[in-house]
């Protein structure tokens, strides 16, 4: 019996994975949600802000990563519309700009939002480090028009915007490490703050800065959406998301145990 | 169009997940595919939203307005658009990566190359060690300087048991797991059982990574079961 568990064909482990997964995405089942303090703080933050802010949003992350923070996307930038803070869209990933725009205009149609007036997307630059450090010192050098190809002195979003000076706070929609760069380069040197909404993978990465308060917030992984849509009152993609996920991490710890036990008492045993 | 989207995303997730029973040329056709499109897409992207906008109009523009200026019909438009002529410079040290190429020539890349780690080491070095080592040292000393009542402070800012016990076992973490990384001294004695407790910290560490790691795969798989489901089986109904 035991040699069987511990000898069992890995497949059988992805076919228990496909139905935990399935059947909550069939039958949805709505789990408790508690709101953690990196969320809280991020929603805090822009709930405090004054109608007519601007905050910038950073689609780092490519197709392959969108699972994650398109719900963090949708929730934040719906919170924004609905208090009048303007945002402002970019990219540091070449693969992005479509799906961000996209993006954009499907959560602006569904509030209302304006083109231009609440909200731009200037789409993509080459060089991470030249466009954070660029856009510190002027936007308009960095992008000279946006991803329509309008020139940005033409767009009313952009009239009183020169640099980060005119920014609230960037949130970094990360499926890699670029949160870093935006830290260490637009925290650290022109003081803008920063907040990182990141898919799961690189959450422990990121503690140490919210803890230093070079953070402001974070949205972590799914959990990060649907707390977030949990506190706009709103369930979406990220509360669909993180229910069905639950039952994922219920099954993974069930068979870690198992696994663990087997292997223990194995080592008695030919001991 | 759409749904010929919906069914081709279809198709080339099952071909990827196809590959949990054995690997197989569905799994290798899509992976090919997937590669093939990213770099296409982000080469044609790169050009469109950086060389064109940045290196090609800026120079166009402004050779053609010098040669406005030579011809003697000139506005203020046109001067300002003469800066653009020293986009040249920064275009000739990019150009010179190509001169690989060439193993006559190859010795020109060292000028690019010279030029990005000198930026990259001046701009990186003061930043990195203000946001990495000097703010972190910061974090982890400053809540010491709100333990009351040894400092004065008012009683509000106060840190409470739980945050005290909290900022007493980052201090020993950090201490603990720089140890176990300081080579200098043999690790034997007290120095090795703070470097044994700085392992432990490490192995906290790496769990709470491997967690999110599992957490964050799921995730995508959970999306893609969720495209499957409501938007490929959802266009069922559309198309029979």
């Amino acid at each position: 019996m035991l040699e069987k568990f511990m000898n069992m064909d890995r497949r059988i482990i992805f076919i228990l994975v496909a139905l935990v997964v399935i059947i909550p995405t069939l039958i949805p089942v709505r789990l408790p949600i508690t709101v953690s303090e990196p969320t809280q703080k991020l929603y805090d933050f822009i709930e405090e802000l004054p109608s007519g802010s601007t905050i910038m949003m950073a689609f780092d992350y490519g197709p392959s990563s969108l699972a994650e923070p398109e719900p963090m996307a949708k929730a934040v930038m719906q919170h924004c519309f609905s208090k009048g803070v303007r945002v402002i869209g970019m990219t540091l990933y070449p693969n992005t700009p479509t799906l961000a725009d996209k993006l954009m205009r499907k959560i602006a149609d569904e509030n209302n939002a304006v083109y231009g007036q609440d909200y731009v997307f200037l789409g993509y630059r080459p060089g991470t480090l030249p466009v954070i450090l660029g856009m510190g010192t002027n936007i308009a050098n960095v992008f000279e028009t946006d991803y329509a190809k309008t020139p940005i002195t033409e767009i009313p979003i952009m009239e009183n915007i020169t640099n980060y000076d005119q920014i609230d706070l960037l949130l970094d929609l990360s499926a890699g490490s670029l949160t870093e760069a935006w830290i260490i380069y637009a925290n650290t040197r022109y003081g803008l703050k920063i907040a990182a909404g990141v898919t799961a993978v690189i959450i422990a990465q990121m503690y140490p800065y919210l803890q230093s308060g070079q953070l402001v917030g974070m949205l972590p992984g799914y959990l990060g959406a649907a707390q977030y849509e949990k506190l706009l009152n709103a369930p979406g993609d990220g509360t669909v998301g993180l229910n069905t996920a639950s039952f994922a991490h219920l099954l993974i710890i069930v068979l870690v145990i198992l696994g663990n036990v087997a292997f223990f008492i194995r080592q008695e045993r030919e001991a | 169009m759409e749904l010929f989207g919906i069914w081709v995303a279809a198709f080339l997730t099952l071909c990827i997940y196809s590959f949990l029973y054995r690997d197989n040329p569905f799994y290798r056709f899509a992976e090919h595919l997937f590669v093939g499109i990213s770099v296409g897409y982000g080469i044609v992207i790169a050009i469109h939203q950086g060389v064109i906008p940045l290196a090609w109009q800026p120079l166009s523009e402004a050779v053609s307005a010098l040669w406005t200026e030579i011809t003697g019909e000139t506005t203020p438009e046109i001067r300002s658009a003469l800066w653009g002529l020293f986009k040249i410079i920064p275009i000739a040290f990019g150009l010179l990566f190509f001169a690989r190429l060439s193993p006559r020539h190859n010795w020109l890349v060292r000028y690019p190359i010279a030029i990005l780690i000198g930026f990259g080491a001046g701009i990186a070095i003061p930043n990195m060690l203000q946001a990495n080592i000097f703010e972190q040292t910061r974090a982890t000393i400053e809540p010491f300087g709100a333990i009351g009542p040894f400092v004065d402070v008012p009683p509000e800012a106060r840190l409470s048991a739980l945050d005290i016990f909290g900022a007493i076992l980052m201090v020993i973490g950090v201490i603990c797991t720089l140890t176990y990384f300081f080579f200098s001294v043999e690790h034997r004695g007290p120095i090795n059982w703070l470097s044994k407790v700085g392992i432990a910290f490490l192995m906290i560490g790496f769990g709470a990574a491997f967690g999110n790691t599992v957490m964050g795969r799921l995730a995508l798989m959970i999306h893609r079961v969720g495209f499957l489901i409501n938007e490929w089986i959802g266009s069922f109904g559309a198309l029979f």
